[in-house]
Protein backbone atom coordinates (compact mmCIF):
# COMPACT_ATOMS: atom_id res chain seq x y z
CA UNK A 1 0.00 0.00 0.00
CA UNK A 2 2.70 2.48 1.00
CA UNK A 3 4.76 1.60 -2.09
CA UNK A 4 1.83 2.59 -4.31
CA UNK A 5 1.52 5.92 -2.44
CA UNK A 6 5.27 6.46 -2.90
CA UNK A 7 4.94 6.01 -6.68
CA UNK A 8 1.98 8.41 -6.77
CA UNK A 9 3.99 11.01 -4.87
CA UNK A 10 6.91 10.59 -7.31
CA UNK A 11 4.44 10.91 -10.20
CA UNK A 12 3.25 14.27 -8.81
CA UNK A 13 6.72 15.65 -9.55
CA UNK A 14 5.82 15.35 -13.26
CA UNK A 15 3.26 18.16 -12.77
CA UNK A 16 6.00 20.41 -11.42
CA UNK A 17 8.34 19.43 -14.27
CA UNK A 18 5.59 20.30 -16.76
CA UNK A 19 5.32 23.77 -15.19
CA UNK A 20 9.12 24.18 -15.16
CA UNK A 21 9.42 23.27 -18.84
CA UNK A 22 6.31 25.02 -20.20
CA UNK A 23 6.07 28.01 -17.82
CA UNK A 24 5.52 31.16 -19.86
CA UNK A 25 7.48 33.43 -17.50
CA UNK A 26 10.53 33.07 -15.24
CA UNK A 27 8.37 33.29 -12.10
CA UNK A 28 6.31 30.25 -13.14
CA UNK A 29 9.48 28.18 -13.37
CA UNK A 30 10.55 29.35 -9.93
CA UNK A 31 7.20 28.36 -8.41
CA UNK A 32 7.68 24.92 -9.97
CA UNK A 33 11.15 24.57 -8.43
CA UNK A 34 9.89 25.68 -4.99
CA UNK A 35 7.03 23.15 -4.96
CA UNK A 36 9.35 20.41 -6.28
CA UNK A 37 11.55 20.94 -3.21
CA UNK A 38 8.60 20.46 -0.85
CA UNK A 39 7.47 17.30 -2.68
CA UNK A 40 10.94 15.75 -2.26
CA UNK A 41 10.57 16.11 1.53
CA UNK A 42 7.37 14.07 1.33
CA UNK A 43 9.17 11.40 -0.74
CA UNK A 44 11.93 11.21 1.90
CA UNK A 45 9.36 10.81 4.69
CA UNK A 46 7.49 7.99 2.96
CA UNK A 47 10.73 6.20 2.01
CA UNK A 48 11.80 6.35 5.66
CA UNK A 49 8.79 4.12 6.45
CA UNK A 50 8.91 1.75 3.46
CA UNK A 51 12.66 1.04 3.60
CA UNK A 52 12.86 1.40 7.42
CA UNK A 53 15.97 3.58 7.24
CA UNK A 54 15.75 6.45 9.71
CA UNK A 55 18.46 8.69 8.23
CA UNK A 56 16.20 9.57 5.28
CA UNK A 57 14.24 11.88 7.58
CA UNK A 58 17.46 13.79 8.37
CA UNK A 59 17.93 14.26 4.63
CA UNK A 60 14.38 15.61 4.51
CA UNK A 61 15.05 18.22 7.23
CA UNK A 62 18.25 19.32 5.49
CA UNK A 63 16.37 19.51 2.18
CA UNK A 64 13.73 21.85 3.70
CA UNK A 65 16.43 24.32 4.76
CA UNK A 66 18.38 24.13 1.49
CA UNK A 67 15.31 24.55 -0.70
CA UNK A 68 14.26 27.54 1.45
CA UNK A 69 17.61 29.25 0.88
CA UNK A 70 17.42 28.46 -2.83
CA UNK A 71 13.94 29.97 -3.12
CA UNK A 72 15.02 33.15 -1.34
CA UNK A 73 18.02 33.51 -3.63
CA UNK A 74 15.92 33.04 -6.76
CA UNK A 75 13.31 35.54 -5.49
CA UNK A 76 16.00 38.09 -4.78
CA UNK A 77 17.41 37.61 -8.27
CA UNK A 78 13.90 38.12 -9.64
CA UNK A 79 13.41 41.43 -7.83
CA UNK A 80 16.55 42.76 -9.47
CA UNK A 81 18.80 43.27 -6.42
CA UNK A 82 22.43 42.34 -5.96
CA UNK A 83 22.88 39.10 -4.07
CA UNK A 84 25.13 40.61 -1.38
CA UNK A 85 22.52 43.04 -0.01
CA UNK B 1 -3.08 1.49 9.69
CA UNK B 2 -4.01 4.98 10.95
CA UNK B 3 -0.72 6.28 9.58
CA UNK B 4 -1.55 4.96 6.09
CA UNK B 5 -4.87 6.82 6.13
CA UNK B 6 -3.19 10.08 7.20
CA UNK B 7 -0.52 9.71 4.49
CA UNK B 8 -3.22 9.01 1.88
CA UNK B 9 -5.05 12.23 2.85
CA UNK B 10 -1.76 14.11 2.57
CA UNK B 11 -1.07 12.77 -0.91
CA UNK B 12 -4.62 13.67 -2.00
CA UNK B 13 -3.97 17.30 -0.97
CA UNK B 14 -0.59 17.22 -2.74
CA UNK B 15 -2.37 16.05 -5.89
CA UNK B 16 -4.91 18.90 -5.70
CA UNK B 17 -2.13 21.43 -5.18
CA UNK B 18 -0.19 20.17 -8.21
CA UNK B 19 -3.40 20.16 -10.27
CA UNK B 20 -3.85 23.82 -9.35
CA UNK B 21 -0.28 24.45 -10.49
CA UNK B 22 -1.34 23.23 -13.95
CA UNK B 23 -4.84 24.73 -14.18
CA UNK B 24 -4.70 28.28 -12.77
CA UNK B 25 -4.05 31.11 -15.22
CA UNK B 26 -1.29 33.29 -13.68
CA UNK B 27 1.69 33.09 -11.29
CA UNK B 28 -0.10 34.51 -8.24
CA UNK B 29 -3.00 32.04 -8.34
CA UNK B 30 -0.65 29.13 -8.98
CA UNK B 31 1.32 30.11 -5.90
CA UNK B 32 -1.92 30.31 -3.87
CA UNK B 33 -2.95 26.77 -4.71
CA UNK B 34 0.51 25.21 -4.65
CA UNK B 35 1.78 26.71 -1.39
CA UNK B 36 -1.28 25.99 0.73
CA UNK B 37 -2.21 22.53 -0.47
CA UNK B 38 1.31 21.11 -0.85
CA UNK B 39 2.47 22.44 2.53
CA UNK B 40 -0.52 20.97 4.37
CA UNK B 41 -0.16 17.69 2.45
CA UNK B 42 3.51 17.32 3.35
CA UNK B 43 2.80 18.23 7.00
CA UNK B 44 0.18 15.50 6.96
CA UNK B 45 2.69 12.95 5.60
CA UNK B 46 5.15 13.87 8.37
CA UNK B 47 2.35 13.51 10.93
CA UNK B 48 1.76 10.04 9.50
CA UNK B 49 5.41 9.18 10.15
CA UNK B 50 4.98 10.36 13.76
CA UNK B 51 1.87 8.18 14.21
CA UNK B 52 3.61 5.16 12.63
CA UNK B 53 6.66 5.24 14.91
CA UNK B 54 5.37 6.96 18.06
CA UNK B 55 7.48 9.34 20.15
CA UNK B 56 10.89 7.79 19.46
CA UNK B 57 13.83 9.37 17.66
CA UNK B 58 12.41 9.45 14.16
CA UNK B 59 8.95 10.54 15.32
CA UNK B 60 10.30 13.55 17.19
CA UNK B 61 12.36 14.51 14.13
CA UNK B 62 9.22 14.40 11.97
CA UNK B 63 7.42 16.59 14.52
CA UNK B 64 10.24 19.16 14.39
CA UNK B 65 10.22 19.20 10.60
CA UNK B 66 6.57 20.39 10.58
CA UNK B 67 7.07 23.98 11.91
CA UNK B 68 10.33 24.22 9.96
CA UNK B 69 8.58 23.34 6.69
CA UNK B 70 5.70 25.66 7.58
CA UNK B 71 7.85 28.77 8.05
CA UNK B 72 10.06 27.93 5.06
CA UNK B 73 7.04 27.60 2.76
CA UNK B 74 5.31 30.80 3.91
CA UNK B 75 8.41 32.99 3.74
CA UNK B 76 9.30 31.52 0.35
CA UNK B 77 5.82 32.35 -0.92
CA UNK B 78 6.08 35.99 0.25
CA UNK B 79 9.45 36.35 -1.42
CA UNK B 80 8.27 34.85 -4.72
CA UNK B 81 5.09 36.97 -4.88
CA UNK B 82 6.93 40.21 -4.12
CA UNK B 83 9.78 39.37 -6.50
CA UNK B 84 7.52 38.56 -9.42
CA UNK B 85 5.48 41.74 -8.88
CA UNK B 86 8.62 43.86 -8.83
CA UNK B 87 9.90 42.05 -11.94
CA UNK B 88 6.81 43.39 -13.73
CA UNK B 89 4.78 40.23 -14.29
CA UNK B 90 1.15 41.25 -14.86
CA UNK B 91 -1.83 39.85 -13.00
CA UNK B 92 -4.04 37.59 -15.14
CA UNK B 93 -7.00 38.69 -17.26
CA UNK B 94 -9.61 37.86 -14.62
CA UNK B 95 -8.08 40.17 -12.00
CA UNK B 96 -10.25 42.99 -10.70
CA UNK B 97 -7.93 45.18 -8.61
CA UNK B 98 -4.27 46.06 -8.04
CA UNK B 99 -3.59 48.47 -5.18
CA UNK B 100 0.09 47.56 -4.95
CA UNK B 101 1.00 49.04 -8.34
CA UNK B 102 0.36 52.62 -7.19
CA UNK B 103 2.64 52.61 -4.16
CA UNK B 104 5.46 50.50 -5.61
CA UNK B 105 8.52 52.54 -6.40
CA UNK C 1 20.79 38.65 27.91
CA UNK C 2 19.38 38.25 24.41
CA UNK C 3 22.46 36.26 23.40
CA UNK C 4 21.94 33.77 26.24
CA UNK C 5 18.26 33.23 25.36
CA UNK C 6 19.08 32.66 21.68
CA UNK C 7 21.96 30.34 22.65
CA UNK C 8 19.63 28.16 24.76
CA UNK C 9 16.98 27.99 22.03
CA UNK C 10 19.56 26.99 19.39
CA UNK C 11 21.13 24.36 21.63
CA UNK C 12 17.75 22.77 22.43
CA UNK C 13 16.92 22.72 18.70
CA UNK C 14 20.24 21.03 17.91
CA UNK C 15 19.72 18.38 20.60
CA UNK C 16 16.21 17.68 19.30
CA UNK C 17 17.22 17.20 15.66
CA UNK C 18 20.29 15.05 16.46
CA UNK C 19 18.59 13.23 19.36
CA UNK C 20 21.61 11.85 21.18
CA UNK C 21 23.04 12.94 24.55
CA UNK C 22 26.72 12.00 24.18
CA UNK C 23 29.34 14.48 25.33
CA UNK C 24 30.81 15.00 21.86
CA UNK C 25 27.42 15.84 20.42
CA UNK C 26 26.69 18.39 23.16
CA UNK C 27 30.09 20.09 22.65
CA UNK C 28 29.61 20.36 18.89
CA UNK C 29 26.09 21.74 19.39
CA UNK C 30 27.30 24.27 21.96
CA UNK C 31 30.00 25.60 19.63
CA UNK C 32 27.57 25.86 16.69
CA UNK C 33 24.94 27.56 18.89
CA UNK C 34 27.55 30.02 20.20
CA UNK C 35 28.54 31.03 16.65
CA UNK C 36 24.88 31.38 15.68
CA UNK C 37 24.07 33.47 18.77
CA UNK C 38 27.03 35.80 18.25
CA UNK C 39 26.15 36.36 14.58
CA UNK C 40 22.38 36.77 14.87
CA UNK C 41 21.78 37.85 18.48
CA UNK C 42 21.20 41.48 17.53
CA UNK C 43 18.15 40.51 15.42
CA UNK C 44 16.44 38.62 18.26
CA UNK C 45 13.39 40.02 20.15
CA UNK C 46 14.12 43.00 22.40
CA UNK C 47 11.95 42.74 25.51
CA UNK C 48 12.59 39.32 26.94
CA UNK C 49 10.39 39.73 30.05
CA UNK C 50 7.39 38.87 27.85
CA UNK C 51 8.57 35.24 27.80
CA UNK C 52 7.81 35.02 31.53
CA UNK C 53 4.13 35.95 31.42
CA UNK C 54 1.93 32.81 31.48
CA UNK C 55 -1.15 34.65 30.15
CA UNK C 56 0.56 34.96 26.77
CA UNK C 57 1.02 31.17 26.53
CA UNK C 58 -2.67 30.67 27.34
CA UNK C 59 -3.70 32.94 24.47
CA UNK C 60 -1.12 31.25 22.22
CA UNK C 61 -2.75 27.83 22.71
CA UNK C 62 -6.21 29.24 21.89
CA UNK C 63 -4.77 31.02 18.83
CA UNK C 64 -3.12 27.79 17.66
CA UNK C 65 -6.48 25.98 17.73
CA UNK C 66 -8.25 28.72 15.75
CA UNK C 67 -5.32 28.86 13.33
CA UNK C 68 -5.34 25.12 12.57
CA UNK C 69 -9.10 25.25 11.96
CA UNK C 70 -8.66 28.17 9.54
CA UNK C 71 -5.83 26.35 7.71
CA UNK C 72 -8.04 23.29 7.17
CA UNK C 73 -10.85 25.52 5.87
CA UNK C 74 -8.37 27.26 3.57
CA UNK C 75 -7.32 23.97 2.03
CA UNK C 76 -10.85 22.79 1.33
CA UNK C 77 -11.66 26.21 -0.15
CA UNK C 78 -8.69 26.11 -2.53
CA UNK C 79 -9.38 22.45 -3.39
CA UNK C 80 -12.97 23.40 -4.33
CA UNK C 81 -11.73 26.14 -6.64
CA UNK C 82 -9.23 23.76 -8.29
CA UNK C 83 -11.73 20.96 -8.93
CA UNK C 84 -14.66 23.14 -10.08
CA UNK C 85 -14.75 23.04 -13.91
CA UNK C 86 -15.42 26.78 -14.32
CA UNK C 87 -12.76 27.88 -11.75
CA UNK C 88 -14.66 30.50 -9.68
CA UNK C 89 -11.76 32.93 -9.13
CA UNK C 90 -11.73 36.75 -9.03
CA UNK C 91 -8.17 37.65 -7.97
CA UNK C 92 -6.74 41.02 -7.02
CA UNK C 93 -4.31 42.80 -4.69
CA UNK C 94 -5.98 44.79 -1.89
CA UNK C 95 -4.64 47.20 0.77
CA UNK C 96 -5.54 46.49 4.39
CA UNK C 97 -4.65 48.81 7.31
CA UNK C 98 -2.75 47.21 10.21
CA UNK C 99 -3.35 47.69 13.92
CA UNK C 100 -0.43 45.77 15.46
CA UNK C 101 2.82 47.71 15.77
CA UNK C 102 5.78 45.53 16.83
CA UNK C 103 7.94 43.74 14.28
CA UNK C 104 7.44 40.16 15.46
CA UNK C 105 3.67 40.61 15.72
CA UNK C 106 3.59 41.86 12.13
CA UNK C 107 5.69 38.91 10.99
CA UNK C 108 3.36 36.41 12.64
CA UNK C 109 0.28 38.18 11.25
CA UNK C 110 1.75 38.08 7.73
CA UNK C 111 2.52 34.36 8.06
CA UNK C 112 -0.98 33.65 9.37
CA UNK C 113 -2.57 35.57 6.49
CA UNK C 114 -0.53 33.61 3.96
CA UNK C 115 -1.88 30.31 5.30
CA UNK C 116 -5.60 31.24 5.44
CA UNK C 117 -8.32 31.02 2.74
CA UNK C 118 -7.12 32.43 -0.54
CA UNK C 119 -4.80 35.18 0.72
CA UNK C 120 -1.03 35.74 0.32
CA UNK C 121 0.84 38.67 1.85
CA UNK C 122 2.77 40.63 -0.77
CA UNK C 123 4.42 43.48 1.19
CA UNK C 124 4.15 45.79 4.18
CA UNK C 125 4.67 49.52 3.48
CA UNK C 126 4.22 51.92 6.40
CA UNK C 127 1.07 50.87 8.25
CA UNK C 128 -0.59 49.02 5.37
CA UNK C 129 -0.34 45.40 4.40
CA UNK C 130 -0.85 44.36 0.76
CA UNK C 131 -2.63 41.05 0.24
CA UNK C 132 -3.25 39.02 -2.92
CA UNK C 133 -6.76 37.62 -2.60
CA UNK C 134 -8.05 34.81 -4.84
CA UNK C 135 -11.70 35.91 -4.58
CA UNK C 136 -12.25 39.62 -3.85
CA UNK C 137 -15.66 39.58 -2.19
CA UNK C 138 -16.57 43.28 -2.05
CA UNK C 139 -15.35 46.79 -2.85
CA UNK C 140 -15.47 48.31 0.64
CA UNK C 141 -12.14 48.63 2.50
CA UNK C 142 -13.74 47.99 5.94
CA UNK C 143 -14.98 44.61 4.79
CA UNK C 144 -11.52 43.62 3.56
CA UNK C 145 -10.06 44.30 6.97
CA UNK C 146 -12.66 42.16 8.70
CA UNK C 147 -12.34 39.29 6.23
CA UNK C 148 -8.55 39.21 5.92
CA UNK C 149 -7.02 40.10 9.27
CA UNK C 150 -9.86 40.53 11.78
CA UNK C 151 -9.83 36.89 12.84
CA UNK C 152 -6.21 36.94 14.01
CA UNK C 153 -5.41 40.52 14.93
CA UNK C 154 -7.00 40.51 18.39
CA UNK C 155 -5.26 37.30 19.45
CA UNK C 156 -1.88 38.38 18.09
CA UNK C 157 -2.25 41.67 19.98
CA UNK C 158 -2.79 39.76 23.21
CA UNK C 159 0.13 37.37 22.55
CA UNK C 160 2.89 39.68 21.37
CA UNK C 161 2.07 43.20 22.62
Amino acid sequence: MLEVLLYIQIGLCAFCLYRIIRGPTVADRMVGIDIFGILVVGICAIMAITTDRMFLLDIGIAWVILSFIGTLTLAKYLSGKKLNE
Amino acid sequence: MVSTIIITIGIAFNFLGCLGLIRFPDVYNRLQSATKCVTLGTCSILLGVLVHYGFVEVGVKALIAIPLLFFAATVGAHALVRGSHIAGIKLGDKSVKDDYKEVEK
Amino acid sequence: MRFIALFIILLVFWLLITFSLTLANIVVGAVAALIGALLFGKYFVHNLYKFGQPKRYYWFVIYLGIFIWEVLKANFDVAYRVIHPAMPIKPGIVRVPLEVKSEIARTMLANSITMTPGTITVDIIGDDIFVHWIYVKSDKPEEYAREVSGRFEKYIKKIFE
